[in-house]
C-alpha cells in the first residue's frame, strides 16, 4: 500500500499554524478561520482515507494482524550508535483510530469555533493555536518511538497552556493555564525519568514490539527495571489524563474557550495518558502486570471521586470536566484490569486472549473512541448554552428546551450515551469495560457498575437543571434577562454530526479493528452485565428525574440541608485543591524553595556580585594609566619589549 | 674601501641630520633635516646596489612626503607652526634619552651577539635588473607580488578619500 | 665590503633617535617626522638583510618598497588629522588632545 501522502497530515496543520501565527493579524477573521478550517478539513479527509485504506482496503496480513506500517522514520538526533532519536509516522490500529478521533473532533471544533468565537479579539491567534494543537496531537499518536511521543506530548501541553490562557486579560484564565502547565509538567518529569530509565537500559527509544522484532530480547534483559520505568511513564500519563491526585488542573482548565475544552480537555489531549498506556500495553502486561493493576485501582478511585464531585457542581462546564475525569478513569480501569495470559505470562496470540484477559484493552480504546464523540458533543452543547445565557452557572439556565431544540436533542442523545443506554455508543463501550472488570474481579465490576450508575445520575441532573426546571429567563424577564436563542447553523452542525456519530459508532465491530493482540474477534454483549447496568442507569435517571425535573427541587435541597458538610465537601471537590495548596505552599515552598532562594540570593548572587565589584574596582584603580599621552604609551611599549627581549636573552 | 668611506660619510650625514631633526626647536628646520636623512638613506640603498629602491626613496619620500610636511606646515598657520618655538621639558628629555639608550644597548647587543653569514660577495657589485623587478612586482607566482601591489593601490586610494574626508571643513549647518 | 653589523648599528641608532624624538617632542608634526625616521631605519634593515644575507632574492627589497607606499599613505592621513585637530583646538600640542583618554 502506498501511504506516502500521510506526512501531509502532520505538515498541513504545522504550516497552517506558521501561516496564521505569523501573518494572521494581517488577515480578516473570516480568512484566518477559513484557512484553519480548510486545512483541518483536508486532514480530516486524509485521516478517513488512511483509515479506509488501512483497515478495509489493505486488511490483515498473513498472520491475522493489521500490519504495523512505518511510512517514514528519519534520524533526528544520534546519541550513540544504539540510541538514536527518530521522528517518523507509524500506522497501527490504535494510531489510525486516534487519527480518526482527533481529526473528527478537531474539524468539528474548527467549524463550531466560527460561530462561538465570532468577533472575538485574537480570533486568528485562536485558530493558529488550534492548528498547533492538532498537529502536535497527531504527531503524538503516530510517534514511532517514546521520545517522539514525549516531544509532541510537551507540544500538546504548550498548546493547551496557550489555549486555556486565551482570555489572558482574565486573571483566573492566566492562573488556570499556569496551573495546568505546572501540574502536567510536574507529572511529565516522571515521564521523562521513566523514558530515560527505559532508553538507558534497553538502549532504544522504540517501544513497539511489533515494529522491532529484536526489542523483546533487549527488554527481557532488563526485566526487573521495567515495572519502575513503566510506572513512571504512567505517572506522566496520569498527569495529562487528570488522574487523582493530579486531576486538579482539569476543572480549572475550563477557563479556556468552550470549543477548546471540547477538543483538548475532553476528547483528545486528556486521553493521551490512556493512549500511552495502550501503546505500552504489551510491555505492561508482560513485565509489570502488578503496576497495571495499580493503574486500575488509581483509575477506579479517580472515577468514583470525580463522579461524586460532579454530582454537586453548579458550573456546567465543571460538571462536564469531572465527568471527563471519571470517564478517563473508566478507560484506564479497562486497560488496568487486563491480565497476562495465564500460561504464557504475556500477551497471547489467540482469539481467546483477546476476548478474555485482554478484553480490557479493546474496551478502553472503544470507550476512548465513543467518549470523544459524545463528550465533545456535550461540551459543544454547553458552549451553545453558555453563549445563549451568558453564564456557566446552572442558576441562569432552566427550561432551555423551548428555546434551543437542536442543542436539547443533541445533549439528550449524548447524556443517554454516556449513561450507557441501548442502543447508543456508550452502552457498548461501557458494557465491554464492565465485562472486563467482572472478569478481573467481581468486586471491581460492582464498583464500576456503581460509578456508571453515578454517571447516569449526574449527567441527568445536569440535563434537567439546564433544560427543565425553572426558567431563569422567564422569572427575570422584567429585570432585562436576555432571551436565550438557538445557536447559528455553523454551531449546530457539529452538534448534529457528533450526535449522529454517537448514535452510530456503537455498532462498529470494534473487536475486528482493535484488540489486545491485534487478532480479530467478535464482541458480544454480555447480557447479564448489560441488563444490570442498564437497569441501574435507568434507576439513576429516574432518581435524577424525580429530584430535578420540577420547577423546585425540594428533595435535592433537603438532602443538601441534611448533609451540609458532605455537600459542601463535594462542592469544594473534597478539598483536594486545598490539600495541594497546603502541600506546595506550606511544605514545598517553606522547606525547599525558601532555602534555595536564600542560597541563590546570597551565595550565588553574592559570588557574582563580588566578581563584578572586584572587576569594577580593578578597572577603576588602573584607569589613570590610560592617560591619553601617546608618548607615554610608546615608552611603556618600549620598556615592555626590552624587558621581554632581556628575559628571552637570559633564558635562552 | 671606497664603499666603506662612502658608507661612513652617509652614516655621519644620516645620524647627524637625524639628531638635529629631533632636537631642533623650529619645525621647518626639522622637516629640512628629515629631507637630508631621507637622502642619506637613499644613498645607502645606492650603496647596496638597489638603484630602483634608492630612486623610489628619493621620489616618494623626498619628493612626496617631505613636500606634504612642508605644505602642511605652510598651510596650517604661518604664525604658529613655521616659527614655532618649542620648549623641551628637561625631565622628559632625560627619560627619553635613558629609554632610548637602554633600548639601543639591547638591540646592539643582540645584533652583535649573532653571527650573520655574509653572502654579499656571491653577487658582486651589480644592481638588480629592472626586468626582474618588474616581473616580480606584477607576477602572480611564488615570490611575486601583484597582490600586495594591487593592495597598495587600493590602500592609497582609500587614504586619499580618508584624508579628504578628515581634512575638509565641516559644513556650517 | 662593508660588514653587515655596520648597517645594523646605523639603523638601530636611527631607530632610537626617532624614538627619542617621538618621546620628547610635543608638536604633532615633529612626532610624525620622528615616526618617519623610525620607518626609514626599518626599511634600511630590510634592504640590508636582503642584499647582504640573502642576495638573489627580493623579499626585503619589495618590503621596503611597499613600506614606502604605506608610509606615504600614513603621512597623508596623519597630516589630515593634524590639520583637523589644529583647526578645532587651535593648537598642535599633544597635550591639548589629552582629553581623548578614558
Amino acid at each position: 500500500m502506498d501511504y506516502s501522502y500521510v506526512f501531509l497530515i502532520l505538515l498541513l496543520p504545522a504550516l497552517s499554524f506558521v501561516l496564521l501565527g505569523l501573518a494572521g493579524m494581517k488577515m480578516s477573521h473570516k480568512l484566518a478561520g477559513m484557512i484553519g478550517t480548510v486545512v483541518l478539513g483536508t486532514v480530516f479527509c486524509l485521516s478517513y482515507y488512511t483509515a479506509f485504506e488501512y483497515f478495509l482496503v489493505q486488511g490483515r496480513g498473513a498472520d491475522g494482524l493489521f500490519p504495523t506500517i512505518t511510512t517514514f522514520n528519519f534520524t533526528w538526533l544520534k546519541f550513540t550508535e544504539l540510541l538514536t532519536f527518530n521522528i517518523g509516522f507509524r500506522l497501527t490500529p490504535i494510531s489510525v483510530m486516534m487519527l480518526i478521533v482527533i481529526s473528527t473532533v478537531s474539524f468539528m471544533v474548527h467549524i463550531y469555533s466560527f460561530g462561538y468565537m465570532h468577533g472575538e479579539k485574537g480570533f486568528q491567534r485562536y485558530y493558529a493555536f488550534l492548528s498547533l494543537f492538532t498537529m502536535s496531537m497527531l504527531g503524538l499518536v503516530v510517534a514511532t518511538n517514546i521520545f517522539q511521543m514525549y516531544l509532541f506530548w510537551e507540544l500538546v501541553g504548550v498548546s493547551s497552556y496557550l489555549l486555556i490562557g486565551f482570555y489572558y486579560p482574565k486573571h483566573t484564565a492566566v492562573a488556570a493555564s499556569k496551573k495546568a502547565f505546572i501540574v502536567t509538567r510536574f507529572a511529565d518529569m516522571f515521564f521523562l525519568i521513566g523514558i530515560l530509565i527505559y532508553s538507558f537500559y534497553v538502549g532504544t527509544f522504540n517501544y513497539d514490539l511489533n515494529a522491532a522484532p529484536d526489542l523483546a530480547g533487549k527488554v527481557a534483559h532488563v526485566a526487573p527495571l521495567m515495572p519502575l520505568a513503566l510506572f513512571l511513564m504512567f505517572i506522566g500519563g496520569a498527569g495529562k489524563s487528570a488522574m487523582f491526585p493530579l486531576h486538579i488542573w482539569l476543572p480549572d482548565a475550563m477557563e479556556g474557550p468552550t470549543p477548546v475544552s471540547a477538543l483538548i480537555h475532553a476528547a483528545t489531549m486528556v486521553v493521551a495518558g490512556v493512549y500511552l498506556v495502550a501503546s505500552l500495553f504489551p510491555l505492561f502486561v508482560h513485565y509489570a502486570p502488578e503496576q497495571l493493576h495499580w493503574i486500575a485501582y488509581i483509575a477506579a478511585f479517580t472515577a468514583f471521586y470525580a463522579a461524586a464531585v460532579a454530582c454537586c457542581q453548579s458550573d456546567i462546564k465543571r460538571v462536564l470536566a469531572f465527568s471527563t475525569i471519571s470517564q478517563i478513569g473508566f478507560m484506564l480501569v479497562a486497560l488496568g484490569v487486563s491480565m497476562p495470559d495465564a500460561e504464557l505470562g504475556e500477551v497471547a496470540k489467540t482469539v481467546e486472549y483477546a476476548d478474555g484477559n485482554g478484553l480490557g484493552y479493546m474496551a478502553g480504546m472503544f470507550h476512548l473512541f465513543t467518549h470523544a464523540m459524545f463528550k465533545g458533543c456535550l461540551f459543544l452543547c454547553a458552549g451553545c448554552i453558555i453563549e445563549a445565557v451568558g453564564s456557566n452557572e446552572k442558576a441562569y439556565m432552566g427550561k432551555l428546551r423551548k428555546y434551543m431544540p437542536i442543542t436539547h436533542i443533541s445533549f439528550l442523545v449524548c447524556c443517554l450515551a454516556i449513561s450507557g443506554i441501548f442502543p447508543l455508543s456508550g452502552f457498548f463501550s461501557k458494557d465491554e469495560i464492565l465485562v472486563a472488570c467482572y472478569n478481573f474481579h467481581p468486586a471491581m465490576g460492582m464498583i464500576m457498575s456503581g460509578i456508571a450508575c453515578m454517571t447516569a445520575f449526574y449527567m441527568f441532573r445536569l440535563y434537567y437543571v439546564i433544560f427543565w426546571g425553572q426558567s431563569y429567563y422567564e422569572t427575570h424577564i422584567n429585570e432585562g434577562a436576555k432571551k436565550p436563542h438557538e445557536a447559528p447553523a455553523c454551531m449546530t452542525f457539529p452538534l448534529i454530526f457528533l450526535s449522529v456519530m454517537t448514535i452510530l459508532c456503537g455498532w462498529i465491530p470494534f473487536g475486528h479493528f482493535v484488540s489486545a493482540n491485534g487478532l480479530s474477534f467478535d464482541t458480544h454483549v454480555n447480557w447479564s452485565v448489560a441488563i444490570t447496568s442498564t437497569v441501574l442507569a435507568l434507576c439513576a435517571i429516574a432518581l435524577a428525574t424525580y429530584m430535578y425535573i420540577g420547577e423546585k427541587t425540594p428533595v435535592a435541597d433537603k438532602l443538601a440541608r441534611k448533609y451540609p458538610r458532605l455537600h459542601q465537601a463535594a462542592y469544594r471537590r473534597f478539598y483536594m485543591d486545598e490539600v495541594w495548596m497546603f502541600f506546595t505552599h506550606k511544605i514545598v515552598f517553606r522547606c525547599v524553595s525558601r532555602p534555595i532562594a536564600w542560597f541563590d540570593r546570597h551565595v550565588v548572587d553574592g559570588t557574582f556580585n563580588f566578581l563584578a565589584w572586584s572587576t569594577n574596582e580593578a578597572g577603576e584603580s588602573i584607569r589613570p594609566w590610560q592617560s591619553g599621552d601617546v608618548r607615554q604609551y610608546a615608552v611603556w611599549f618600549l620598556t615592555g619589549s626590552v624587558a621581554l627581549t632581556l628575559i628571552l636573552l637570559c633564558c635562552l | 674601501m671606497a664603499n666603506l668611506v662612502m658608507f661612513c660619510i652617509l652614516a655621519v650625514v644620516i645620524i647627524g641630520s637625524a639628531i638635529v631633526c629631533v632636537s631642533t626647536k623650529r619645525i621647518m628646520r626639522a622637516a629640512t633635516f628629515l629631507l637630508f636623512v631621507l637622502f642619506g638613506v637613499a644613498g645607502i640603498y645606492f650603496l647596496l646596489d638597489y638603484t630602483f629602491l634608492g630612486a623610489a626613496q628619493i621620489s616618494i619620500y623626498a619628493g612626496g612626503i617631505t613636500m606634504l610636511y612642508i605644505f602642511a606646515i605652510q598651510l596650517v598657520s604661518k604664525r604658529t607652526l613655521q616659527g614655532l618655538q618649542e620648549r623641551l621639558h628637561g625631565g622628559r628629555v632625560i627619560a627619553g634619552c635613558i629609554a632610548a639608550l637602554v633600548g639601543l644597548a639591547t638591540v646592539v647587543v643582540i645584533l652583535l651577539k649573532n653571527k650573520f653569514i655574509d653572502m654579499a660577495a656571491q653577487m658582486g657589485d651589480q644592481e638588480v635588473p629592472m626586468e626582474k623587478i618588474g616581473t616580480a612586482l606584477l607576477g602572480s607566482d611564488k615570490y611575486q607580488y601583484v597582490l600586495p601591489f594591487e593592495f597598495i593601490s587600493v590602500f592609497l586610494l582609500a587614504c586619499i578619500i580618508g584624508g579628504i574626508m578628515i581634512a575638509r571643513k565641516e559644513d556650517k549647518k | 665590503m662593508i660588514p653587515v653589523e655596520f648597517f645594523f648599528v646605523l639603523s638601530a641608532l636611527l631607530f632610537f633617535i626617532g624614538f627619542f624624538g617621538f618621546v620628547t617632542r610635543r608638536n604633532l608634526i615633529a612626532m610624525l617626522i620622528s615616526i618617519e625616521l623610525i620607518l626609514n631605519s626599518a626599511d634600511i634593515n630590510f634592504a640590508v638583510f636582503n642584499r647582504i644575507l640573502f642576495p638573489g632574492q627580493l623579499e626585503g627589497f619589495f618590503f621596503s618598497l611597499f613600506s614606502m607606499g604605506v608610509s606615504a599613505a600614513e603621512t597623508a592621513v596623519a597630516i589630515a588629522i593634524i590639520i583637523n585637530v589644529y583647526r578645532n583646538l587651535h593648537s598642535d600640542q599633544v597635550n591639548s588632545i589629552e582629553n581623548m583618554k578614558f
